[in-house]
């Protein structure tokens, strides 16, 4: 299933936020929106998911997706929005138990995503037990659980500290690589849209604009730290972004 | 490089002048923790000292039974076997009213806090009921609710109520709504996401609520025992008052404390097992 966002327009009160974006977002390809802070690009992938309404253009699904997910369009949060009276394990079944599932189904696949992310040994533990890094973990298990057709991703590393980012990253590369998945990434990290993006949408500043678009050639496991072509792309971004951020950061929050 | 070697530097002449010294500490405290013996200990020393007071004569018994008499007083009570004639019907009507109040206080609490209409509606009207003291709606409730049981339990569960409907809502209110929004992008159905992250949610403010709202019960218990209650512990209060007997008072007063100190305990055990999550 491909995602077409066809002319998406939205403004809050008298500020617009976003004008006339327009953008392909293809099986199988990650995905990275880029941009300056308060260029909408939360905004943009709020109405991806259907959580917030644009106030033009749509939002359309191209064909139809795989028959076994469960939730097609599926958020990875900044802040890993785990409820915190359940356990690793009763944090993935959560998304599963409105669906309906045998009860085995259910226990095959929190085994096998909670696997997947290198979790097996924590289904017990609570969220306040683990590491920022073990709770994005978590929520990336539960987002795999609901097998979903694109995995709409906030900004999914920026809570963590830079060590637990670059092994966060590593496990993103693995599990792309073993099934790979779509996505839709938002960062303001230039190095995680160079390390995992196939294709980076850079927005401009308040109202947000496609400015930019950059494909990365280099397939995600073969690209390392200090490689010489993505430090490239991601000099090319920053100066592309550069004179927005700028901008942007001498803007009042209000105005 | 130099900004390496300066520091060194820094660092020796620092330590060789005379104006060196620690920097003083000044975090610390504003985090309770648990100090076992000390509320025991409170209870204890006040009674020992107004024993004292009361044997010595420095305190008059006009003013205050002495604790030993009251205690006397108590055993008398428990061996006569009148103790559970006059408990166990309050803590029945404590029982029922309570839980009656409670569960439509969270009822109402989570409507008002789940639906805006329900909150425009209500908000103000619980605002108008909170400040009325329910005690003198008596009278009215004998009328609607008879004199016997069921005016009982409609004082102390419309006292409940008023309490317990503004923590829960309160409660609601500040759940995060990040879960929510979770709930939603997961595709949850409503009654899912109320049952599974709205409720857990606000239970905190929920059992705290219940703390404030379960001591209102205790002392709306002796208001609703004020009329047609032959047995009861409020019943038994107001007799001894009416015909000053200080001691059988403090022996009644007594066994409400007690209560209290009970159900406290009771929500404190519940919070520890119910909230174990919380960081």
């Amino acid at each position: 299933m491909d995602l077409y966002l066809d002319g998406i327009t939205h403004s809050y009160g008298d500020t617009d936020v976003l004008r006339d974006v327009t953008l392909q977002i293809p099986q199988g390809m990650v995905v990275c929106l880029v941009g300056p802070s308060g260029c909408g690009k939360s905004t943009l992938l709020r109405f991806i998911g259907g959580l917030e309404q644009p106030g033009g253009g749509q939002v359309l699904q191209v064909g139809a997706p795989p028959a076994d997910s469960l939730n097609p369009l599926t958020y990875v949060f900044q802040h890993f929005a785990l409820l915190p009276w359940r356990t690793v394990e009763g944090n993935v079944s959560l998304v599963l138990e409105d669906h309906d599932l045998p009860r085995e189904r259910v226990q095959r696949i929190v085994a096998d995503v909670l696997a997947r992310t290198r979790l097996s040994d924590f289904r017990k533990a609570l969220p306040k037990q683990l590491s920022g890094g073990m709770k994005q973990r978590v929520a990336l298990a539960r987002a795999l659980a609901v097998n979903p057709a694109v995995m709409l991703m906030d900004e999914p590393l920026s809570a963590l500290d830079s060590q637990t980012r670059e092994l966060l990253m590593d496990d993103l590369v693995g599990l792309w690589t073993r099934q790979p998945f779509t996505a839709v990434y938002v960062t303001h990290n230039l190095v995680e849209a160079v390390r995992l993006g196939h294709r980076i949408v850079v927005l401009s500043r308040r109202p947000g604009r496609i400015r930019e678009v950059v494909e990365v050639e280099r397939p995600l496991g073969e690209r390392g730290r200090g490689d010489p072509e993505l430090e490239r792309i991601q000099h090319h971004l920053w100066q592309a972004m550069r004179d927005e951020a700028l901008a942007a950061d001498q803007e009042l929050v209000d105005a | 490089m130099p900004d390496a070697t300066r520091s060194g530097e820094v660092r020796s002449s620092a330590a060789e002048s005379a104006a060196a010294r620690p920097v003083p500490f000044r975090g610390g405290g504003f985090a309770p923790r648990r100090v076992l013996y000390v509320g025991p200990v409170v209870f204890i020393v006040l009674i020992a000292l107004i024993e004292i007071g009361t044997q010595t004569g420095v305190i008059s018994n006009l003013v205050l039974p002495s604790p030993s008499a009251v205690f006397w007083t108590f055993v008398e009570l428990y061996q006569s076997g009148m103790l559970w004639k006059h408990l166990l019907p309050s803590l029945e009507r404590l029982i029922v009213g309570g839980a009656m109040g409670a569960a439509a206080g969270v009822a109402v609490g989570v409507m008002i806090g789940l639906f805006s209409l329900v909150r425009a509606g209500l908000v103000p009207l619980v605002a108008a009921i909170f400040p009325i003291p329910k005690i003198a709606l008596l009278p009215l409730f004998v009328i609607w609710f008879g004199i016997d049981e069921g005016s009982k339990y409609a004082l102390i569960a419309f006292g409940t109520f008023t309490p317990t409907v503004v923590a829960t809502y309160g409660g609601v209110d500040n759940v995060d709504r990040s879960l929510i929004r979770m709930g939603q992008s997961f595709g949850l159905a409503w009654w899912s996401i109320v049952r599974k992250i709205v409720l857990p949610g606000a239970l905190p403010a929920i059992l705290s609520g219940l703390r404030v709202s379960l001591a209102i019960a205790i002392i709306l218990l002796v208001a609703a025992e004020m009329l047609g209650a032959e047995f009861g512990v409020g019943a038994y209060i107001l007799e001894a008052g009416a015909l000053y007997d200080l001691e059988r008072l403090f022996a009644g007063v007594t066994i409400l404390s007690i209560l209290g100190v009970t159900l406290s305990w009771l929500i404190g055990r519940l919070e520890r097992q119910l909230l174990a999550w919380r960081t």
